[in-house]
């Protein structure tokens, strides 16, 4: 069964349709990278997934491990074992990163003492060198790229099924993507059952972590599936030269 | 479809653990209203020197005489509660202090038991003292800082006890032509607490009063007085609690520091007052040279509150934080703020107030800075941050800045702010409900105010409100 299942989506924001018909599954332990142009709805697929509410579904379904959660709040598809690394993460003025985590920790229903907890808490922000950040109150007076980190380390934490990862890269200097690329690399091959979809721009990121699927998405929906090869094509290419083809292809 | 969030978590705090109601004997009880007998009785009753009873007759006829305030929130049912409540009431004789529990009598010591009292009391706390309506019925202070020559007692006790201290400073900060309410407190006060720190001593824990208020219809006048020598350090928390009444009471307090050179004073005050009540409450410290005064101020409960702590900056190198949350649920006015008054260079204050409003309740920052001319190098920093959580709920910001000196630094700012759904959305894809990520961002607001608390306060201030927001989201 697949870990993750969408089906004939269709996704409006104030009206506006986005995601025009996506249809995509991600089976335990694959990796999928959305590729696309700005504006193509690659983000909305993610923030769809996670339930964000001004996100709404016209038609089609979403399955995690074979049940629909369109009708889920967001906090019970976290639940479910749904993650989602943000392209722009929030600040939280006044809490900290281990307060919100111990929280999460507490209702996803782990039977854990805060020691313990705080040990994996620092254990997954000492693997993205910032184990001092988790007294720091959340993203506040983080940079671009240490909020990044901030958010792979806590994916680390919370262990999810599904890792969804948004622009993952941008922000980031090129050691501080080898740096999240080896990391995510190393955690992958400790729990081989995860699944992730990175939701990328440019093909930079996947050369650290590597896909064994790559989709293109073009104005709101998925016009060409193939392995990594894919991804080194559409930079050669560029998004131009790669939607001209399916479009000569289809006619 | 997913869930869209159509209602605005109700955020209201938990009161059922304060709101019960002893059925107590009273050894004294006055007939409602104000006169200038009862002013007499009381102070016989108390068996008060002349110049005690002089002061209070003399604050009455002001009171009398003053109209009442009319810049702030309406005060039209605390004009007519002065006909109707009970101005004093002791349910134990009130010359016999209890300074032990175990001399308090049961009822009593049950309401303080449930209030956590005495357990705070022996594992954090330097010293106690509990009010019951208008007495102190219990006082204590730990025997090694008895040993150093701290005075903690109430009031009442001290004009016994130390009359040539309370003679020399009460009312030198807030006299009773202060404000009309300052007049009211100055007839009829009753209970408060006297602390007294000499030069040099440091007290590390802090002190605590507990004020709780039983009667219906009533009006507690605690009238307190602190007074820190020189270098001398000191923290002094109050609280306090009531059941809850359909009809208004009446709260109006008067509190004066005198902080002498290079002391340093916290006074924190936690006020959750059952909803019917008003509390209309002067604070004044005067801080002599290098001495630091700290007001911090979490204001939760009551109908009506004003309050407005102030200090004089006497003397050069006089500094002041004043740091003020308050939370405004239905049917609240909080009308807080601070006075910075800088009559000598080089005196710095800090005035930070927080403020979340709610349901219908109603917020306002009223706060006056003054610099007099001469008054060279000052810095103050005045800063109000507001969280709108709703429509129909709402902040205010009235700054009074009266500058007569060009060389200072002054700063001031003001935001208002509404939760977003980004962050609301952003927490719960962590797996908090909505209900714990509103609550973990109200806390995060109002986290500058709780880091100041001892961590047992911190932690009880924090569940009052998560308690609320569980279950409470609609």
């Amino acid at each position: 069964m697949a870990m993750l299942e969408i089906k004939d989506l269709v996704v409006s924001v104030e009206g506006n349709v986005i995601l025009k018909g996506v249809n995509l599954s991600i089976n335990p332990g694959e990796i999928h990278a959305v590729m696309g142009p700005n504006g193509s709805g690659k983000s909305t697929l993610t923030l769809t997934i996670m339930g964000h509410p001004a996100y709404k579904v016209e038609s089609g379904d979403i399955l995690f491990e074979g049940e629909s959660i369109l009708e889920l709040s967001t906090d019970e598809r976290a639940k479910l074992g749904i993650f989602l690394a943000f392209q722009h993460p929030f600040e939280i003025e006044g809490v900290k990163v281990s307060q919100m985590l111990w929280k999460a920790a507490q209702e996803k229903g782990w039977k854990i003492s805060p020691l313990e907890f705080r040990k994996i808490l620092r254990e997954s922000y000492g693997r993205l060198k910032m184990e001092e950040f988790v007294d720091r109150y959340l993203n506040v007076g983080f940079s671009g790229g240490e909020k990044k980190r901030s958010e792979v380390a806590q994916l680390l934490t919370l262990k999810p099924k599904l890792a969804m990862l948004d622009e993952i890269d941008s922000g980031l200097d090129i050691d501080a993507v080898k740096l999240v690329g080896d990391v995510l690399t190393k955690y992958k091959e400790e729990d081989r059952d995860l699944s992730m979809l990175i939701i990328t721009h440019y093909q930079r990121i996947l050369n650290f972590i590597k896909p064994d699927f790559v989709h293109v998405m073009v104005d709101g929906r998925i016009v060409k599936s193939g392995g990594f090869e894919l991804s080194l094509e559409l930079e050669e290419k560029g998004y131009e030269g790669l939607i001209g083809e399916v479009e000569y292809a289809e006619k | 479809m997913p869930k869209s969030k159509e209602v605005q978590p109700e955020l209201e705090f938990d009161y059922s653990r304060y709101a019960f109601r002893d059925e107590i004997e009273y050894k004294y009880i006055g007939k409602p209203g104000l006169s200038r007998e009862l002013i007499e009785e009381i102070s016989h009753i108390k068996g008060e020197p002349d110049w005690m009873r002089e002061i209070r007759l003399k604050a009455y006829e002001h009171f009398i005489r003053r109209p009442m305030p009319t810049w702030g929130p309406d005060l039209s049912e605390v004009e007519r509660m002065f006909d109707k409540i009970i101005y004093y009431a002791s349910p134990t004789d009130p010359n016999r202090k209890a300074r032990s529990w175990d001399d308090v009598p049961e009822a009593l010591k049950r309401t303080f038991e449930r209030l956590g009292i005495p357990e705070a009391e022996r594992k954090y706390l330097a010293g106690v003292t509990a009010q019951y309506d208008s007495e102190v019925i219990y006082h204590k202070i730990r025997e090694d800082l008895e040993r150093k020559g701290i005075i903690f007692t109430d009031m009442d006790t001290a004009v016994r006890e130390y009359p040539d201290i309370v003679k020399e400073y009460f009312g030198t900060v807030v006299p009773y032509s202060d404000n009309k309410f300052a007049a009211l407190n100055t007839a009829v006060w009753s209970g408060g607490s006297f602390v007294y720190v000499p030069k040099g001593v440091e007290v590390d824990i802090p002190l605590q009063t507990y004020f709780r208020i039983n009667l219906e219809n009533f009006g507690q006048f605690e009238r307190t007085l602190i007074i820190v020598e020189e270098g001398a350090k000191v923290h002094y928390i109050e609280g306090c609690t009531a059941p809850i009444y359909s009809s208004g009471s009446l709260h109006s307090a008067v509190v004066e520091i005198i902080a002498k050179p290079g002391s340093h004073v916290r006074y924190t005050t936690i006020q959750n007052w059952a909803k019917h009540i008003y509390n209309l409450v002067t604070k004044r410290a005067v801080a002599y040279k290098d001495a630091f005064v700290e007001w911090v101020n979490g204001e939760l409960g009551s109908k009506v509150t004003m309050k407005y702590p102030g200090v004089i900056l006497k003397e050069p190198g006089a500094r002041t934080d004043i740091l003020s949350v308050s939370y405004a649920g239905k049917g609240q006015i909080q009308d807080s703020g601070a006075k910075a008054i800088h009559l000598a260079p080089y005196t710095t204050s800090t005035i930070t107030s927080k403020s979340v409003s709610k349901d219908g309740g109603r917020a306002s920052y009223r706060g006056i800075l003054k610099v007099v001319k001469g008054a060279k190098g000052v810095k103050s920093n005045v800063r109000c941050d507001a969280l709108i959580l709703d429509p129909h709920s709402r902040s205010d910001t009235y700054p009074y800045i009266e500058i007569e000196e060009d060389n200072v630094h002054i700063g001031h700012e003001a935001t208002v702010g509404r939760i977003g759904d980004d962050e609301i959305f952003y927490l719960m894809s962590r797996g908090l409900t909505e209900a714990e990520a509103y609550s973990l961002i109200v806390l995060g607001f109002i986290e500058p105010f709780t880091k100041t608390l001892p961590m047992e306060y911190a932690v009880e201030l924090n569940r009052l409100i998560e308690l609320e927001m569980e279950g409470s989201v609609g």
